[in-house]
């Protein structure tokens, strides 16, 4: 039922788009998924405009993955931002942790 | 009495300075908390001086007063001008004890003791707190130094919040629980005023268990909730976790006793409770230099450099935080190295090196002679190298002995303030020029001439505040006290806006003591100038404060000593100006060497404007037309009674002094020169036009001009030779 949807575009930059639950329950395999992702490309691209449920194991794995890519020198960039994931982001208070900037849709 | 002592007294001393110096800002309206904080400091000095030098009797008596200053600073009591006045009064008796410590007794006397219970007595009862005089034994310790002194801050707006430290277990996520929503869960007891998540604990991607959590969080909670309704909170997951609640304005200790308590490391910690609010900068770097103290590492490593190098790794904290942290450190570190490159060195010693300077100048000068007769380029040469170091020497000798103003001048608001006080009157002090340096042996003896001015503008001079009011003037009085150079002296001025000086009044005193005959006619300038005449008192009423003996006859002569001058500058109902002139220095001057026959006479360089010919068809009487100037000038061939003829081309040297120019007619003109001032004996005292005497490199004495006696004797003379069309123009020159 998990399906991780995972791209090289032109620039060398591996897109992955998270479509499922960040939880404890999911947190083993998207770990693994992480770390498959960090290790192919320089540039990690991670979508979670899909990621409908978020809890604190989801958001350690943010932190692990954002923190491994700090210690080798690569780049991990959250786009799409969606709203249940800005809300753990935010009430944890570490925007400028991963400095990415946050869309915030429209009508919000 | 033994060296520790003495060096108590003296450091004692400079911290009642500024707790006194704090209190009188304080009660002009200072309402900042570091003034506060900065007297609470001094007072903390004194007391923990007086503990590690054993003299029970002052620590005892300070911590009364600090007991009060803490009461102030914690906000539990509001400033009053009574309380000053009673710190004040405090100051007074320390001041009083460390005299006696001076004159070798560690004991009180009885009558201080007496004092001093009645001072304390009054201290207490603005304390409020009745048995507080048990000493804390241990407030010598560090630690317990910064409890008390960095407790409060300046701020208990944001100290009104619980904080919570959480530590989650490992196995929380595992066991079905959501940090999430326990935190969450906050938000219905209060408002999260700041939430900093700790991901230090999670480990590197390998070793990472995704199920397991690693997470802490530092809370600061606005709310009104208990501190049982917090922690029931957490109640599910209470055996799972580290929990610290630390109550609203908790005392720093209690924060460095949690920042020992969790894993994370100290600096960070400390970091994040001040970005969260929970501390302050200042309490948490006095905070953590107390634990950097106790644990004197062998390595030495302060604790600042690890600071800012956390706080660049994490780029969490906010620049301005670095920077304030940053200069934070370095001022401490500056005012450090300031104190370690002080020497403390006695002024005699100080005095012989300037003596022997002094000597090193006239046996340069001679052998500089030598040299130049003898025609050797090579030694001429090294002689003029050698009288260039001296000259160097010269000036970092007497660099030496210069003192800033300031001092002595600050000692005055105390004396404002209270003489104000006793007379009713409001009055500002206003100081200006406190920087300007002089020479430390002219600071001291200034102080008395000084102070009887500012007393005599208070008591004399501020008329009472209701006749301010019927003339239309401000109801606060006004007294100044300026410093400035000018031309190679010192200018002091002590000004008042109250009355001024009434001529006809003086006058008719002065007719009336018989310093002057009735029918004698005096310039406006001139009368005024008899009150420095001896025997003379204008206030009818002789007040405590200034019939004390001591007139402005003493005053004058105490400046004259110093080979200074004193002048007023009046205006009726506008003030007055009193206006002390002194050299900067009593022993050594550069001076411009001229001579008139087979005499040498030296003027001081600094009042030297500029030399030129003197020309016949330019001057008329005593009068010289210095380029459309009209320009007094005397002549020393005849002032001096110099025998033989003028030569056929004279010099006329053109100086300034207290604002006038004069010229002085010479022979010759002999160039720059380097010279001891010798004192002339007592027999030439009353000698007008010379202040001093030199000896030259050959050996022949040569008269160092007082610049500022021929100024005026030249203006003078003219004054005389045509009062009408000179006498206003002389007031207006001021």
């Amino acid at each position: 039922m998990t399906q991780y949807a995972s791209q090289t575009t032109a620039d060398g930059a591996v897109h992955l788009t998270i479509d499922t639950p960040m939880t404890i329950y999911t947190a083993q395999k998207i770990k693994e998924q992480l770390m498959a992702g960090l290790q192919a490309a320089s540039v990690l691209v991670l979508d979670l405009s899909l990621v409908d449920e978020m809890d604190t194991a989801g958001f350690q794995l943010l932190v692990m993955a954002k923190r491994e890519c700090q210690r080798l020198g690569r780049t991990l960039r959250i786009v799409a931002h969606n709203r249940v994931v800005r809300d753990v982001i935010d009430f944890y208070n570490m925007d400028s942790f991963f400095g990415d900037p946050m869309v915030i849709p429209a009508g919000n | 009495m033994d060296e520790l002592c003495s060096v108590f007294a003296q450091e004692a001393r400079e911290q009642l300075a500024a707790l006194e110096d704090g209190l009188l800002r304080m009660e002009q309206g200072d309402k900042d908390a570091d003034t506060l904080n900065a007297i609470f400091r001094a007072a903390h000095t004194i007391k923990g001086a007086s503990g590690v030098v054993e003299i029970h009797h002052i620590e005892k008596f300070t911590h009364i007063l600090e007991n009060l200053l803490d009461k102030l600073r914690n906000g539990e009591i509001s400033l009053s001008s009574d309380i000053i006045t009673a710190l004040l009064q405090g100051c007074d008796h320390i001041g009083a004890l460390l005299d006696r410590v001076d004159q070798g007794h560690m004991d009180e006397d009885e009558s201080l003791q007496q004092a001093g219970e009645s001072t304390a007595e009054t201290l207490r009862g603005f304390t409020n707190a009745p048995e507080e005089i048990a000493l804390e034994r241990d407030a010598m310790m560090p630690e317990a130094s910064v409890d008390t002194v960095e407790r409060t801050g300046g701020d208990t707006a944001i100290n009104d919040c619980w904080h919570v430290s959480i530590r989650f277990g490992r196995d929380v996520l595992k066991g079905g629980m959501e940090p999430l929503a326990f935190l969450r869960y906050l938000l219905n007891l209060g408002e999260i005023v700041h939430l900093e998540t700790l991901c230090d604990a999670i480990p590197p991607a390998d070793a990472m268990d995704p199920e397991s959590c690693y997470l802490g969080f530092e809370i600061t909670l606005r709310s009104h909730a208990s501190k049982e309704q917090i922690e029931n909170v957490f109640k599910f997951c209470r055996d799972d976790c580290d929990l610290y609640i630390l109550p609203p304005n908790s005392k720093v200790a209690d924060f460095l006793r949690l920042i020992e308590a969790l894993p994370e490391e100290t600096m960070r910690l400390g970091e994040i409770l001040v970005k969260s609010g929970a501390l302050t900068q200042e309490e948490l770097d006095g905070g953590l230099k107390t634990q950097s103290d106790s644990k004197v590492g062998a390595d030495g490593t302060a604790p600042a450099p690890q600071l800012g190098d956390i706080l660049v790794q994490q780029s969490t904290i906010q620049p301005e935080l670095v920077e304030a942290a940053a200069a934070k450190q370095k001022v401490v570190s500056e005012k450090k190295a300031a104190e370690s490159n002080l020497i403390r060195v006695h002024a005699d010693k100080l005095d012989q090196l300037i003596d022997l300077v002094g000597e090193l100048v006239i046996a340069g000068a001679s052998a500089n002679l030598l040299a130049q007769k003898s025609g050797q380029g090579t030694l001429v040469e090294a002689t003029s190298v050698l009288s260039r170091l001296v000259e160097n020497i010269r000036d970092s000798a007497l660099q030496l002995r210069m003192v800033q103003i300031g001092e002595t001048f600050n000692k005055f608001n105390r004396v404002v303030r209270d003489v104000s006080k006793e007379l009713g009157k409001d009055i500002d002090l206003i100081i200006s020029g406190a920087e300007t340096e002089l020479d430390k042996s002219v600071v001291e003896k200034i102080g008395d001439p000084l102070m009887h001015l500012v007393r005599n503008a208070l008591d004399h001079g501020i008329e009472p505040a209701e006749v301010r009011a019927a003339n239309g003037k401000p109801v606060k009085g006004r007294v100044e006290l300026n410093a400035f150079h000018d031309s190679g002296s010192i200018v002091i001025e002590v000004v008042d806006d109250g009355g001024g000086l009434k001529a006809d009044k003086i006058q008719a005193k002065a007719i009336e003591k018989g310093i002057i005959q009735p029918g004698q006619t005096l310039s406006e300038q001139e009368i005024v100038n008899l009150i420095f005449e001896a025997g003379f008192s204008t206030m009818e009423k002789v007040s405590n404060l200034s019939g004390r003996g001591v007139g402005m006859d003493v005053v004058r002569r105490n400046i004259q000593a110093l080979r200074g001058q004193v002048d007023v500058k009046t205006e009726v109902g506008v003030g007055s100006r009193f206006v002390i002139r002194l050299p900067l220095t009593l022993a050594i001057i550069d001076g411009f060497l001229t001579s008139v026959g087979d005499y040498s006479y030296v003027i001081p360089l600094d009042s030297v404007v500029e030399c030129l010919e003197l020309r016949d068809d330019a001057t008329r009487g005593h009068m010289l037309n210095l380029r459309g100037e009209v320009l007094p000038f005397i002549r020393l061939r005849e002032f001096f009674d110099v025998e033989g003829a003028p030569p056929t081309r004279e010099n006329v040297v053109v100086i300034s002094a207290a604002g006038r120019k004069a010229g002085i007619v010479v022979d010759q003109l002999l160039g720059e020169f380097q010279t001891v001032i010798k004192p002339l004996g007592s027999l030439f005292k009353h000698l007008r036009g010379i202040g001093g005497s030199t000896i030259l490199g050959s050996g022949e004495v040569a008269l160092i001009l007082d610049v500022q006696a021929l100024t005026q004797l030249a203006s003078q003379t003219e004054e005389r030779r045509h009062p009408i069309a000179h006498a206003a123009p002389a007031l207006e020159a001021h």
